[in-house]
């Protein structure tokens, strides 16, 4: 039992953050800070920034661009990250088909997509919900035929985030239909997405932004050599990535950077000439919020240093579903603060609103997805009563 | 920063844990709470022979020189059973304040006989009409020469009654100030009574009682009083965790074995998804409370650290108390069940020494002084 971090841990954390505050652009940092979108182009850029100085994907094998760092520099290194405005490596390439091509792609298919996917070279966008198919992700009903050296892909994938963006899906397809679990007639497919037969059409969310995507596939023909792992075992494959990341669960850094700015606009704010963060209940507000937010910060090291042997902590639910919701709380209170400076969410260059309150509510609108997405938080508490409690 | 126990901190939590659960483990502890003093003076004695009631006093004071960790270790494991041994209340509070403010013979005197097992210390501070405070309020103490009387009324003093020796705050010349008073000293009075939980408290009212002023000078005491308080609070927190989580599983094992409408009780995802919630609230609260008593081992600012285990711990707490209960149903309203004896308890300890709201009003004043908390740093 230690409190303070090592001399080495502390010397990896002053490293991560004199790299992250001083080599990447500073004007893609203030666009993070803004909680304004990034263009695809200052995405590639950070990222490639990253990999570059070995920082993209520190979590690979080594062989790959891996650090073999231990879990808690894994830690420091993304909380760092997030603390100074840096985008983080994109989620789909660096936490979720890297890391299943890694583990379970041939030697030619390491050599042909992990460099670039480590470099954003190629952007990937991930092909798993469908319409009938959102938590109950095994319905899952796109079918794959095999027919000679290649498969026939049709059907449909939705809430494809930025598939706008992307060059490559990796997708489930059912390649079994009569299998007798119906997790085990599934296969993990890759192709581009400029395959004849590929079509995207976008869908426009509640805060006005367009993130996700409906993906339409109709005799798209893929190479068999894309197949990943062996034919119809996609389903573990697809668990292992959803189950692969222990660091970063729980947005820690970049709920402690909306408090830290709340704080401050709550100081700017006022109510009859009184700072709003004068208000008792305002500021009890804020100190609970912060006090959940150390907590969930300190469980999210526990969760990490007890991660040694590979398989995920069973507390990582605890991360997701505390995580997302106070996620969700802090980016309620900046529209709480903001009050009716919040309904300015799309004024023009001209009006006096200040931007964060601008972007307050499409913000909050926006997360409320959080607790949706990678395992809704009635997902993570079936895992917690069912894996832990053992009910 | 690390979380695991080294080698002998676990052997002294599987030792006290074996202990405990051989004194509790079953029925026992109604009987014993029944009954004056309202704990074990057997178990009390193999505390002490294990070492267990100095451990946070230095060796040179008769202690066994270990910390906040170790002191940590054995309050869960008193939470887990509900023991009702005062190790809080007698070794972390009431001689954790002769430990800081005594000298060396008072220090010597008291905190031997503490760690023996052969004197029971009890701190008594609270007044009626006043809540966590500091500092002493209507207790007043007269000096004549190089002796002391004390005069006023503190209640409730946890244990007041059982004590062989008070710590009392009093005030004199404006300052709060810290006095021994030996337990049968003339003017002393002292009415003892059980508390909802199986505790005993005690009104303790002095009349010209003699007492003996700890550790020298005229400094006001209020600021050791303030630190004291803060590692007790911490360890009530850790004994609020073993609590908890006892309650945590004794609330699934009902649920998996309870039948209703032809079916286990796990079969309804109503009760399992508020377990799962219950899980949620004590993993974090763990967590804050296991990083408190990190902040008093390094000496850090425990005072704060305190105040953050007491709101988490004291939210968590309510609300698995209040959740083992109702999900237990109407056989967790009986005193024959163990579960609401754990959700008195909860509510004992929160409010003992400062609850989750009165935590947070001290955090929210502080709360503009800072951009983020760094636990890291």
């Amino acid at each position: 039992m230690r409190l303070h971090l090592s001399p080495e841990d502390q010397a990896f954390r002053k490293e991560m953050r004199t790299f992250f505050t001083t080599q990447v652009p500073q004007s893609i940092r203030d666009r993070v800070a803004s909680r304004r979108e990034l263009s695809k182009e200052q995405i590639v850029e950070a990222q490639r920034v990253l990999n570059a100085a070995g920082l993209a994907v520190p979590h690979w094998p080594v062989e790959w661009g891996g650090r073999g760092w231990t879990p808690l520099q894994r830690h420091i290194w993304h909380e760092e990250m997030m603390a100074a405005c840096v985008p983080p490596p994109l989620a789909f390439n660096a936490s979720m088909v890297g890391p299943v091509i890694a583990a379970f792609g041939n030697q030619e298919q390491k050599e042909r997509f992990l460099p670039p996917t480590a470099n954003l070279d190629i952007w990937w966008c991930q092909g798993f919900s469908e319409p009938d198919a959102g938590s109950d992700l095994a319905s899952l009903r796109t079918t794959a035929v095999r027919d000679g050296d290649t498969y026939v892909v049709n059907g449909q994938k939705t809430w494809t985030t930025l598939a706008q963006h992307a060059d490559w899906i990796f997708c489930l397809v059912r390649t079994d239909p009569t299998a007798d679990k119906r997790q085990r007639g599934i296969s993990f497919l890759l192709f581009p997405m400029d395959t004849p037969g590929v079509t995207l059409r976008p869908i426009e969310l509640i805060d006005g932004g367009h993130e996700v995507n409906e993906v339409f596939f109709e005799d798209v023909v893929v190479p068999a050599e894309n197949l990943v792992g062996e034919e119809n075992r996609g389903w573990d494959y697809a668990k292992f990535l959803l189950g692969n990341e222990r660091v970063g669960v729980a947005p820690v850094a970049m709920i402690k950077r909306l408090l830290a700015s709340a704080k401050e606009h709550a100081s700017e704010v006022t109510d009859g000439g009184v700072p709003v963060g004068q208000d008792p209940l305002m500021a009890a507000r804020i100190a609970e919020l912060e006090n959940e937010v150390l907590a969930l910060e300190l469980t999210a090291i526990r969760v990490v240093a007890n991660s040694a042997d590979g398989k995920p902590h069973p507390a990582s639910s605890v991360l997701k579903l505390r995580g997302t919701e106070l996620q969700q709380a802090a980016t309620e209170l900046l529209v709480d603060i903001a009050g009716p400076l919040s309904l300015a969410s799309f004024a023009g260059a001209g009006s006096e609103v200040p931007d964060w309150a601008r972007v307050a509510t499409p913000s909050y609108l926006n997360y409320r997805k959080a607790s949706i997405y990678g395992g809704s938080n009635e997902v993570q508490r079936t895992i917690i009563a069912g894996s832990i409690l053992g009910l | 920063m690390e979380f695991s126990y080294d080698n002998e901190q676990i052997a002294l939590r599987e030792a006290v844990g074996g202990l405990l659960t051989r004194a509790y483990g079953g029925d026992q502890r109604r009987a014993v709470v029944a009954a004056d003093p309202g704990f074990d003076e057997k178990t009390w004695a193999r505390l002490a022979e294990m070492g267990v009631l100095g451990l946070p006093f230095a060796e040179s004071d008769g202690g066994m020189g270990a910390g906040p960790i170790e002191v940590s270790i054995v309050a869960e494991e008193l939470g887990r059973v509900l023991a009702p041994e005062p190790f809080v209340e007698s070794v972390v509070l009431a001689g954790g304040l002769v430990a800081a403010v005594g000298t060396a013979a008072q220090r010597g005197e008291v905190l031997g006989p503490l760690t023996e097992g052969t004197s029971v210390l009890a701190f008594a501070h609270a007044e009626p009409g006043s809540r966590w405070s500091a500092a002493a309020g209507a207790v007043r103490a007269t000096a004549d020469g190089n002796s002391w009387t004390l005069t006023g009324v503190k209640e409730p003093v946890p244990h007041g009654a059982r004590a062989d020796l008070l710590v009392v705050s009093a005030v004199a010349g404006g300052a709060t100030r810290l006095f021994l008073v030996r337990g049968d000293a003339t003017g002393l009075e002292r009415t003892g009574y059980r508390t909802h939980d199986g505790g005993r408290a005690a009104k303790v009212a002095f009349d010209g009682t003699p007492a003996e002023l700890l550790g020298e000078g005229d400094a006001d005491r209020s600021g050791e009083i303030e630190l004291a308080l803060a590692r007790a609070r911490i360890a009530y927190s850790h004994e609020a965790i073993g609590a908890m989580e006892a309650a945590l599983a004794m609330t699934a094992e009902y649920l998996k074995t309870r039948k209703q409408f032809g079916v286990t009780l796990n079969k309804f995802q109503a009760l399992t998804f508020r377990a799962a919630d219950m899980y949620v609230s004590l993993e974090l609260a763990r967590s804050t409370v296991l990083w408190a008593t990190l902040v008093a081992d390094a000496g850090d600012d425990v005072v704060t650290a305190a105040d953050r285990a007491r709101l988490q711990s004291s939210r968590a707490g309510r609300h698995i108390g209040k959740e083992a209960i109702q999900l237990h149903g109407g056989i967790g309203m009986t005193a024959e069940y163990k579960i609401g004896h754990y959700t008195s308890r909860l509510t004992a300890i929160d409010h003992q020494l400062g609850d989750g709201d009165w935590a947070l009003s001290r955090l929210a004043a502080g709360v503009a002084d800072h951009p983020t908390v760094d636990p890291l740093s």
